[in-house]
């Protein structure tokens, strides 16, 4: 396998790896790995805002919940958040845009418009727009952050599936009178996976940051979720006292997405050299 | 120029034709009743019912279509529920705030994360160009709201060196008003201590808000540079013997800034975002913390202007961005 | 008695250039040597890959990173730039004593500088006073009207798009007298161009180097454009120098196979067009001795025995090639 190879010389790419499986078996195992899973919303409040120990690594908060019980099981919040908003997004920008991609009636120009203009405010403005009017709490955080970034996967299919749809074999399929739909999904969907895993990747490392800014802004998860965003605005009035309370989820935050990232960069350089470029 | 100039704000029309129509829509789908939405939720109902005749709720849609590009076209969104003046004015008295933070923050960017990007370019594969690669993409994975919390504690709860909030000392009056800027205001009128007090203040904020801006820019600088010294006109300019150092920080280098204005645009969509949550952090009278204390409230016509102005700025950037673009690369304007 | 020979302004003796790859290093040049005698336009020429880019890297000491001289000299005049440290060769030589014209004028040119910015590049100093600016580009406008270019006047206020490619390339050429070097390297200048603007190219070169008594390398795969240009050339193969001489007596009686074949393939001189069976061999697994003679009709076992020995038929004219090495020992 050439591109296993490629891929494991490529370090930064590889510790991203190591750094998304690691996240990944933490929220799986979230409650076998934590001491006490009470902990995680019930404090001891005569422990409050303790600092790191032996007992609670990462000290308590100011309710007295184990700060490191709390980081582990926000990995499982944040890993769920992401994946359903990523796959609301691929479930509406990527059909969307091989229709627009593949078509060229006035249904292609209406989509192709109507991201043009969801892409013409800032992701995170419309989203707290569109949370903020569904009512506050984190399915609507969930579905504004979908409804804010299908658009992006809309863009990127649609112009590989116009550079796709030219080369030879299309012609061919609609010579051979199969069905549209068919050759979508069965023949042109394979040849634009790779842009679209490759987005997906570095979706998922940009929703957790997201998500986690709502958290902060308090349009997102509610209390008591251990959503690292929630958890340090909760934490801010501690400071500088308690820094433990804030630092950690913040951390926790910076190594997932990290994670993703690198990733996400090294699928980029592995998938088309050419993509090195954007962005 | 002019032609290309006039050609470009006419492209512009329809973007933000279409934004009218996805605030228009937005406020009429996505809550349960517009009008009690808008009428905050403490209103009676005779207040409601005030709120869906001035909006027209009742009426077919294309009219209230017209009414709401009206109120648009008047700058008349409404009051706020909470200072209960026009949210427009609420924003336009905002405005310099964020205009100043996010300048300061994107030329702080830019000036650290271009020469950055080319060193990484030209040491291509060095340990430094790995460190840097490990650097930018860890600067864009940092959660700025957390970051400005970090450097809260360090610098001033902690070391006591900055202020830990607010635009301006508060004993302090502000300098003259011309441009609303405090740092051009204060120097404009020789206030060099109404100056200083203004730089410790923005000087955490901008550098959280640079961050991420920073990152993309000496990630694409990198890219830039290293696409550009593939050229046949660096070969020639080796070949004809150009000095090296002219080679990569005059020609190569202004080739690769010309490429990435195009993605200023892009970057400063992204420094309003984050510049939402670092104000909010840094109490930073500005859009961003106005729209946090909008959401807060369920202050909803301040969100909808908010969103409303921050697109049309959005826009502006855009064409500014593409004319400045033309600008730098002649053949952009002839033949786009 | 031997006649009293001015020395070359120019001379590469045994150069040996190696470039490291992901698959071993390449051997893009084997001991080849050529002389460039004052006032005399010297073509190089062979098929693409056959080493002639490397060639003018070497001289102008541009190897690619990973590449390097493993033997021979490139004297020029009693310096051997070889062994110069970068720095000199950058000021020095580059744009000094060796004016370059490169192959694509379209691309050469810096799209968002000023004409005017790049053709003073390689003259500027730092701390020009305005009259010595002015002085520099009243110079290079007098270069661009003795290049014929039309509104010379205004040019260097122009951007490079805006001037045609036989216009490109007389801006280039200008560039490459911007120094008054005596030596000007010449990379392939006119295959970018249309037939006619190739002859006027062609036409300017030969009248510039008369007039201002320039010693020219110029490099094409072109024998025609040789026979129309040059004075002296030199054949190469693969990396190898393999017959050099006048210009009249290499095209009249070509004693390396190669020469011989490359010739016949030109369809001006072919009764009919033939091809060299075989390719150029690749440079990581060159065949020992000779490079040509796996495709080579006459090859012998001796050609692989070690480098080619060099023959000289006449004066001035030499053949690396076991071939002749009979007639010469006559």
């Amino acid at each position: 396998m050439l591109i296993v190879k490629k891929f494991l010389r490529d370090i930064p790419a590889v510790l991203g790896l190591l750094i998304i499986s690691a996240v990944c078996f933490i929220a799986v195992f979230a409650p076998i790995l934590i001491p006490d899973p009470d902990a995680v919303y019930f404090g001891n409040i005569i422990d409050r805002l303790k600092p790191p120990s032996a007992e609670y690594w990462f000290g308590t908060d100011n309710l007295g919940r184990d700060v490191f019980a709390r980081v582990i099981m926000g990995a499982r919040g944040a890993l769920l958040v992401a994946l359903t908003v990523v796959a609301l997004a691929i479930a509406i920008g990527v059909p969307a845009g091989l229709y627009a991609g593949y078509t060229n009636g006035w249904g292609s120009e209406i989509i192709m418009r109507v991201t043009d203009v969801f892409l013409a405010v800032p992701q995170l403005i419309l989203a707290l727009a569109i949370a903020q009017l569904m009512g506050r709490g984190l399915e609507s955080a969930m579905a504004a952050l979908a409804l804010t970034y299908w658009p992006f996967f809309c863009r990127t299919v649609y112009s590989e599936v116009r550079r796709v749809r030219n080369a030879l074999f299309v012609e061919a399929l609609q010579g051979l009178g199969a069905s549209t739909s068919r050759i979508l999904f069965v023949h042109v969907l394979p040849n634009v996976a790779s842009p679209i895993i490759v987005r997906a990747t570095i979706g998922m490392g940009f929703t957790i940051l997201t998500t986690a800014v709502l958290g902060f802004l308090g349009i997102g998860a509610a209390p008591p979720s251990p959503d690292w965003g929630l958890a340090i605005a909760e934490s801010r009035e501690y400071l500088p006292e308690s820094w433990w309370a804030v630092t950690f989820p913040g951390l926790a935050i910076l190594i997932t997405v990290l994670g993703f990232n690198l990733f996400g960069d090294g699928l980029r350089d592995l998938v088309d050299p050419r993509l090195r470029r954007s962005r | 120029m002019t032609l290309f100039i006039l050609r470009r704000l006419l492209l512009a029309l329809p973007a933000l034709f279409g934004l009218l129509v996805l605030t228009f829509v937005m406020l009429r789908v996505l809550p349960h009743d517009p009008s009690a939405a808008l009428a905050g939720e403490n209103a009676t109902p005779e207040q409601i019912a005030a709120v869906r005749k001035a909006y027209g709720f009742d009426e077919p849609v294309w009219k209230q279509f017209v009414i709401y590009v009206g109120q648009v076209a008047r700058a008349d969104l409404g009051n706020s529920i909470i200072s209960n003046r026009p949210v427009t004015s609420d924003i336009a008295w905002r405005l310099p705030a964020t205009i100043e933070l996010t300048f300061v923050a994107l030329l702080f960017a830019a000036l650290v994360g271009i020469p950055l990007g080319t060193m990484a370019a030209v040491w291509h594969n060095s340990p430094f160009d790995h460190l840097m690669r490990i650097v930018t993409v860890g600067g864009l994975a940092i959660a700025s709201f957390w970051f400005a919390i970090i450097l809260q504690i360090v610098f001033s709860m902690d070391l006591g060196w900055l202020p830990l909030r607010s635009r301006y000392p508060e004993g302090l009056p502000p300098p003259t008003d011309i441009t609303g800027l405090y740092l051009v205001d204060s120097l404009l009128t020789l206030r060099f201590d109404k100056f200083w007090a203004a730089f410790q203040h923005i000087i955490m904020p901008a550098f959280t808000l640079s961050l991420g801006g920073l990152a993309s820019i000496a990630r694409f600088t990198r890219a830039g540079v290293l696409e550009t010294m593939q050229k046949d006109f660096v070969h020639y300019a080796e070949a004809a013997g150009y000095a090296r150092k002219r080679i990569i920080w005059v020609y190569v280098l202004r080739n690769s800034v010309v490429a990435a204005t195009t993605q200023i645009g892009l970057l400063f969509g992204a420094l309003v975002s984050s510049a939402v949550a670092v104000e909010a952090i840094f109490d930073w009278p500005g859009v961003g913390s106005y729209a946090v204390s909008a959401i807060l409230t369920s202050d909803y016509k301040a969100v909808l202007a908010v969103t409303l102005v921050i697109g049309v700025i959005y826009a502006i950037v855009n064409i500014v961005v593409d004319v400045v673009h033309a600008m730098l690369d002649p053949r952009v304007a002839e033949n786009p | 008695m031997m006649l009293e020979k001015p020395n070359p302004v120019l001379e590469i003796r045994g150069l040996s250039v190696s470039v490291g790859t992901d698959e071993g290093e390449a051997r893009i040049l084997d001991n080849a040597g050529l002389a460039l005698m004052p006032g005399s336009i010297h073509g190089v020429v062979g098929e693409s890959g056959c080493g002639k880019s490397t060639l003018i890297r070497a001289i102008l000491g541009i190897l690619p990173k990973r590449g390097r001289a493993t033997a021979g000299s490139i004297m020029l005049g009693e310096r051997n730039l070889l062994e110069l440290p970068a720095d000199t060769l950058q000021k020095e030589v580059r744009g000094r004593a060796i004016g370059f014209i490169p192959q694509d004028p379209f691309q050469a040119l810096n799209p968002v500088f000023r004409v005017g910015t790049q053709l003073l590049e390689t003259i500027r100093t730092p701390g020009d006073s305005r009259a010595t600016r002015e002085t520099k580009k009243a110079h290079v406008i007098s270069l661009l009207k003795a290049v014929q270019l039309p509104d010379a006047e205004h040019a260097l206020d122009r951007y490079p798009h805006q001037f045609s490619g036989g216009q490109r390339q007389r801006l280039l050429i200008a560039a490459a007298l911007a120094s008054s070097p005596g030596i000007i390297l010449a990379d392939e200048p006119t295959t970018a161009l249309d037939v006619t603007t190739q002859l006027q190219i062609l036409k300017l070169l030969r009248g510039l180097a008369i007039e201002r008594g320039l010693s020219m390398l110029f490099v094409t795969h072109d024998f025609g454009v040789v026979a129309q240009l040059c004075d002296t050339v030199t054949v190469m193969y693969a990396g190898q120098t393999v017959e050099s001489g006048p210009v009249g007596q290499v095209l009249k009686a070509p004693y390396h196979p190669y020469t011989q074949m490359l010739l016949a393939c030109h369809p001006e001189r072919a009764d009919e067009l033939a091809g060299i069976p075989g390719a150029v061999p690749s440079p990581l697994r060159p065949p020992t001795g000779c490079r040509f003679s796996p495709r080579c009709p006459s090859a012998r076992p001796e050609c692989n025995a070690g480098q080619p020995p060099r023959v000289a038929p006449s004066p001035g004219h030499a053949v690396r090639c076991v071939l002749h090495l009979d007639e010469a020992a006559a």
